[in-house]
């Protein structure tokens, strides 16, 4: 019941949406919409606790500890970027920057975006798992291209055909899954897609079929993801769209498409008996946070520079992952949830940091602290936050994930402290100057909506100095099925 | 005669002409012909479909026959053209590499596709298994000609012959996936195609023009 309503409110939110969308209620109705979805993934959290994991749906779709905790943190993140999508969008729209038509078309594809992503969280069948995030790249394909600037073209084209052909590459794994699955399951074949049968039987599937399956899955899934070298769109995508939207891309569309590396991952390793993609994850994710941490010194606009970040971030969850273990899967998992609020929240700042500099330059952002003290303290703070430095949640996972590398793969170690020192260089000497850099601009009377920014922070630091024995649990018990080493 | 089943002959016709559609498919500059290579693609990909439906008697293989029909042989490629009479997109530039090593990097391609399709036919069950390596290979020159082209509308094309690809590849390995993904993968596909749609009207007004080197100034120094 609690998980019928949990699909049906976005889905219904985008279709009311869709008709008003251009109305003035409509970023309220936005809003309620949200909330109500979060609400329901609550509801469902709390049966999931009580009652344990549920199969629904004709076994279609299926929740467990993993997935209901990713359920709750995207409606959370998507609850707080509809609070700050009302007065941003507002003022875009009285800079003319927007058309009434196309704030009706953001509205409903952002709902239709969070029904897509958590179709792709909640489901069994692998096949729909791939249709889900494919629907989640075409629902923000037109976001990222709202301005219709020449840049949000390109980057929309970027993400259309990069997305859809790593997408493919996924198809073509899902296929291959399904070939080696149906050879054991037999019948009709309907259940050799459901997760949970494929779990049950994963120890006779045949190996060399799924080795070939997992190298199409991750190539295809770690382009959403955005692992290099297949990060090309991502960037792009997150400097042109708008900026709630660079939010909930960050902040959860990467998380999703993890999710979904990691379900084929504990799928693979149970039917491989060999360390393959443990390695592979790994070697993807080490890549990963090297290439993005230099190329962080070569950014201009802020939001590129913190796109880059966030490939950084999935970079080392990706590894972790890759480690495996109860561990370093709990680390991800609250890694997981530390960068997507605190990335998040510096995409809330620095929207509006960006909105009242009038560009995304750097160097045209100074002195955040005299003009707008809250935002400035937000950004700083949210930086801060995302480079590691405690008090704050993502230290903490950062140091389990770091501790646990020094102890299973030590030769990864230097490169992650070199990588992480690279990229805390590189952001907080801009961040600095962004904050507390002399500036030209005046104050502007006009009141940012940063009550989502310190929400996010407040959890984030909470979330590093003591975690909630129910969420330890739950991250233990997730991190458990998630196995490994 | 030779032992194979008159049906399982015509079937792996249909593949070899697959196969051929594809390399025409590579080597050809006009935009119209392309999307034309692609309906023939769909048709041919179609009567495979319906082969197997008739072979193995699912049922739920004349409904994605149907579907193919309707979408890859008629939509999809009646929208393609509507698109290229309004934007006016009849050719394609030179390709970046010239036709002739195009072709012999897809012959390669082909051969590559053989290799790695041999682990996944020794598993398959059925009948047609001995196809999965021209599906493989159909998706891989799909994917080259998506790479040696600029024009958008080239790519899309090359973008829906990779999917007939996956698709053929689907139904040699395993009789076609569940009724339930199939129909979600059609939706995405449509879906998909109507985003475009839209997303090249935006690309027009805004450049003039359709080629994708203007679509090249972001890069890692900006």
């Amino acid at each position: 019941m609690e998980f019928v309503v949990l699909l049906s409110l976005p889905l219904a939110g985008a279709v009311l949406l869709g008709f008003f969308g251009a109305r003035p209620w409509a970023p309220r109705l936005n809003i309620a919409a949200s909330l109500a979805t979060l609400l329901a993934a609550c509801a469902l959290t709390a049966k999931v606790i009580l009652e344990g994991n549920l199969l629904l749906v004709r076994e279609q779709f299926f929740i467990d500890p993993f997935n209901v905790f990713l359920v709750s943190l995207t409606a959370f993140v998507g609850f707080t970027t509809a609070l700050f999508s009302r007065p941003y969008m507002r003022v875009e729209l009285d800079h003319g920057r927007l058309t009434p038509g196309r704030l009706r078309l953001y509205h409903s594809m952002y709902q239709l975006f969070m029904a897509t992503m958590l179709i792709a969280l909640t489901t069994n069948n692998l096949g729909l798992l791939w249709v889900a995030m494919e629907a989640a790249t075409l629902s923000t394909v037109l976001l990222v291209t709202l301005y219709r600037t020449p840049a949000s073209l390109e980057a929309g084209w970027k993400y259309f055909i990069l997305c859809g052909v790593g997408i493919a590459q996924a198809l073509f794994g899902t296929i291959l899954l399904y070939v080696a699955a149906e050879s054991v399951l037999g019948g009709e074949g309907v259940n050799a897609l459901l997760w949970t049968h494929l779990d049950a039987v994963k120890g006779q599937l045949e190996p060399t079929v799924i080795g070939l399956a997992f190298v199409f899955l991750l190539v295809g899934y770690g382009t959403k993801v955005g692992l290099a070298p297949l990060h090309n769109w991502l960037p792009d995508a997150h400097a042109e769209g708008p900026t709630p939207i660079s939010a909930v891309l960050s902040g959860l569309l990467l998380n999703v498409a993890i999710y979904a590396v990691v379900r084929c991952k504990v799928l693979v390793e149970g039917s491989l008996h060999s360390d393959l993609p443990s390695r592979m994850l790994m070697g993807f994710g080490l890549v990963s946070v090297v290439f993005a941490s230099f190329l962080l010194w070569r950014q201009r606009d802020i939001k590129r520079l913190f796109a880059y970040s966030s490939i950084e971030h999935m970079g080392i969850i990706t590894f972790a992952f890759g480690m495996g273990g109860q561990v370093a899967n709990f680390a991800a998992l609250l890694h997981m949830t530390v960068h997507s609020l605190t990335k998040s929240a510096i995409f809330f700042s620095v929207g509006h940091a960006s909105q009242k500099a009038g560009s995304q330059l750097m160097e045209d952002i100074r002195g955040l602290i005299t003009t707008s003290p809250t935002i400035g303290w937000g950004l700083m703070l949210g930086s801060l936050a995302i480079l590691g430095m405690p008090p704050f949640g993502v230290f903490a996972s950062e140091f389990l994930i770091l501790t646990t590398a020094m102890q299973q793969q030590p030769w990864a170690t230097p490169i992650l402290l070199l990588a992480l020192g690279v990229a805390f260089a590189a952001i907080f000497g801009r961040v600095q100057q962004m904050v507390f850099g002399e500036t030209t601009l005046k104050r502007l009377p006009h009141s940012p909506a940063l009550l989502p920014v310190f929400a996010h922070l407040a959890i984030v630091l909470v979330l590093g100095l003591f975690i909630p024995p129910f969420l330890a649990n739950w991250y233990r018990a997730a991190a458990g099925l998630i196995g490994g080493h | 005669m030779n032992g194979v089943p008159f049906d399982l002959q015509i079937l792996n016709s249909l593949a070899a002409l697959l196969l051929l559609v594809s390399f025409a498919m590579l080597s050809q500059r006009r935009v119209v012909t392309l999307v034309n290579l692609l309906a023939l693609q769909g048709a041919l990909l179609c009567a495979a479909t319906l082969v197997i439906a008739w072979r193995t008697g699912k049922s739920h293989l004349y409904v994605s026959a149907a579907l193919t029909l309707g979408l890859k042989v008629i939509f999809l490629p009646w929208l393609l053209h509507r698109l290229i009479r309004r934007l006016e997109v009849y050719w394609d530039t030179e390709p970046a590499l010239n036709v002739a090593s195009t072709m012999l990097v897809g012959v390669v391609v082909v051969v590559f596709a053989f290799g790695l399709a041999q682990p996944i036919a020794a598993i398959a069950s059925t009948a047609t298994r001995s196809a999965i390596g021209i599906a493989v290979a159909v998706v891989l020159l799909a994917f080259l000609t998506m790479i040696t082209r600029s024009k958008a509308m080239s790519q899309v094309v090359g973008f829906l012959s990779m999917e007939n690809g996956l698709f053929f590849g689907a139904m040699s390995a395993t009789y076609g996936m569940p009724m339930i993904v199939e129909l979600g993968v059609a939706l995405d596909v449509l879906v998909a195609m109507l985003v475009l749609g839209v997303f090249f009207f935006q690309i027009r007004e805004q450049f003039d023009s359709l080629d994708l080197h203007h679509l090249e100034s972001l890069k890692e120094e900006t």
